[in-house]
């Protein structure tokens, strides 16, 4: 019995790393560049299809592959923000029209960069083997990738945490997220820092992708579900709040485990259900500020 | 009711319009059979735009729940098709979806903007992983199997339920309700302040514009065999109507069967080919249509009528 508690404990807190790395991503997306990033989960499904060729085509251990994929995928975020959500935002006539442009833009960005992966790749499943040793916590067995992941999450989201905290850009983002106007007027370069964000987003996914590559399958329209659980996280957690987030994603990776172990089939029926229970009872979230 | 009668006053236009449906009504008889399985694709997917338009057009919610709306009218179909009449059958399922949507506007109302979006699309997916559970644990059936309809009769049901549904936009759009939406849309709280009934309002239009979707849904549903809930509630369903909204344009009522006319007829043309690009364009023509045509097609007409008469109409 306490074997089984330990697995789902153990197992919930494994996935809640991944959960909180992808859930700070959308919630620098959405709490301060202001685009609800509907195509977040195909940044990471570009990050995992990265690693594994790599790893497949070239033998590149999946860990140096962080190094190479998180960049590429920063600089494709920053970019698409530069050119895309910056034109948007500057034709909109108010932040909500521009919310409502830039999720239905991140939609189609959604099918482009998904139907382009299942026109390379097709619809199969892609995977590779690396680390996949037992390691033996108290009874209950895990892959010692899975302990590789966790560790990563939770190193870059404490590294991150610390950057927003502690340096000048960190503050000028914290700027951003409250007020985008005054933070202008204060000499923060705006569409800069919020590109950069959008950047952090994506690099943020693409690194949770190639995390998520080493232990589970790959595929084309792997995505969507971890978009959708990013945004009960970020829910959750509050918008905008990074330490939210990150809580929310254990949360939920506990939520989701205990779940699966008792109703596989209800699991996310259960996102939505706390989702919407969520949305009515504690709009800000947890850690969020009214 | 003057602007009622504005319609009638011009009696070229509507000559045009009994011409088209008369044209229309008449079809089978003369057309080669393919055109009016064509047109059964085309017909669904202007009812399903035209239905989101009438809510989401004015008031610039964007809701993601029309897949619900027509998964709703295909179970109904599913369910009670083998035991009721046929226009029956449809009538409940367009009743089923008004009060799935009454329920969903009654829970909703706090929600603005973007959570609106989200909570909708969410409803879809909830539905689904229901049902789903449902079929395999409780019922241990996996999806159903419907009773055929005849193409003919499947158009002809189609075109009555999309000349309700363009009444119905007309009539509301045209209304002191289709202003009251449109304050709505400019800013809610002055439209609160000016004596319009907001939450009202917003629920009944959005669950009367669910009416159409739910109808159509179980009209379609008899032209497929087999449902399941990954059929029945295809998240696409929810995309392709605000894609062929913002596409054709919302200025004007025929901006969105322009927008479901050329999108349904690319499908049906392309899908079975290239069924990863079609998605692709689908995905290019979404993002370049909100870049650089935020008034669709339609917003393009004035400005080459502009253009073409060198301004000198401009005044007038």
């Amino acid at each position: 019995m306490i074997v089984r508690i330990l697995n789902v404990v153990i197992d919930g807190l494994l996935m809640g790393g991944i959960y909180a790395l992808i859930a700070m991503g959308l919630s620098l997306q959405y709490g301060v560049a202001r685009v609800f990033n509907i195509s977040h989960g195909e940044f990471i499904m570009l990050g995992a299809f990265a690693t594994w060729l790599l790893y497949t085509a070239f033998g590149i251990n999946p860990l140096v592959s962080l190094a190479i994929v998180g960049p590429i995928v920063f600089i494709i975020g920053f970019l698409l923000h530069r050119t895309l959500f910056t034109s948007l935002r500057i034709r909109s006539a108010s932040p909500a029209a521009y919310e409502g442009s830039s999720l239905l833009a991140s939609f189609g960005l959604l099918f482009i960069i998904q139907y382009i992966a299942l026109a390379i790749w097709g619809n199969a499943l892609k995977g590779y083997t690396y680390l996949s040793v037992p390691v033996n916590i108290g009874g209950a067995l895990f892959a010692a990738n899975r302990m590789v992941t966790l560790a990563f999450a939770v190193g870059i989201g404490l590294v991150f945490y610390f950057f927003l905290a502690r340096t000048h850009l960190g503050k000028a983002i914290r700027a951003a997220a409250q007020d985008p106007a005054t933070a202008g007027l204060m000499g923060v370069n705006i569409n800069l820092v919020l590109a950069l964000c959008f950047g952090f987003g994506a690099l943020m996914a693409g690194i949770a992708g190639s995390l998520l590559s080493m232990c589970f399958p790959v595929y084309a329209t792997m995505g969507l579900q971890y978009t959708i659980i990013a945004i009960v996280v970020v829910v959750l957690g509050g918008l905008g709040s990074i330490p939210g987030s990150f809580l929310g994603g254990f949360i939920i990776g506990l939520i989701g485990s205990a779940m699966s172990y008792w109703q596989p089939g209800l699991a996310v029926a259960a996102y939505y259900l706390l989702f919407i229970i969520l949305l009515l009872v504690r709009p800000a979230g947890i850690l969020g500020k009214k | 009711m003057d602007r009622v009668r504005t319609i009638f006053k011009k009696p070229f236009l509507l000559g045009l319009l009994g011409l088209i449906l008369a044209l229309l009504a008449t079809l089978p008889f003369y057309a080669p059979p393919y055109t009016p399985i064509l047109l059964i694709g085309i017909l669904m997917y202007i009812i399903i735009t035209v239905s989101w338009v009438i809510f989401s057009g004015p008031t610039g919610y964007i809701s993601l729940a029309s897949a619900a709306f027509f998964g709703v009218g295909i179970y109904t179909s599913a369910i009670l098709g083998k035991v009721l009449p046929l226009p029956i059958v449809v009538g409940i399922g367009g009743l089923l979806s008004f009060c799935l949507a009454l329920l969903v506007g009654a829970i909703t109302l706090r929600l603005r903007g973007i959570y609106f979006a989200i909570f909708t699309f969410g409803l879809v997916v909830l539905i689904k992983e229901l049902l789903l559970y449902w079929e395999i644990n409780i019922t241990h059936t996996r999806g159903r199997f419907v009773v055929l309809e005849s193409n003919n009769t499947i158009y002809y049901v189609l075109l009555i339920i999309f000349v309700l549904t363009m009444l119905t936009a007309y009539f509301i759009r045209r209304s002191k309700f289709g202003l009251a939406l449109q304050s709505i849309g400019e800013n809610e709280e002055a439209a609160a302040h000016m004596g319009v009934n907001v939450t009202m309002v917003k629920v009944i239009t959005f669950a009367i514009s669910a009416i159409f979707a739910g109808a159509a849904g179980a009209i379609m549903a008899t032209r497929w065999t087999y449902i399941d809930p990954y059929v029945a509630f295809n998240p696409l369903l929810s995309f392709m109507p605000v894609l062929m909204a913002i596409f054709g344009g919302m200025g004007q009522l025929y901006g969105p069967i322009i927008g479901a006319t050329i999108f349904a007829f690319l499908q049906e043309e392309l899908t079975t080919k290239f069924p990863f690009y079609y998605m692709l364009i689908f995905g290019i023509v979404l993002v370049v249509t909100i870049l650089f045509l935020p008034n669709g097609l339609v917003g393009l007409i004035p400005k080459l009528w502009r253009r073409s008469s060198g301004g000198q109409r401009a005044n007038t």
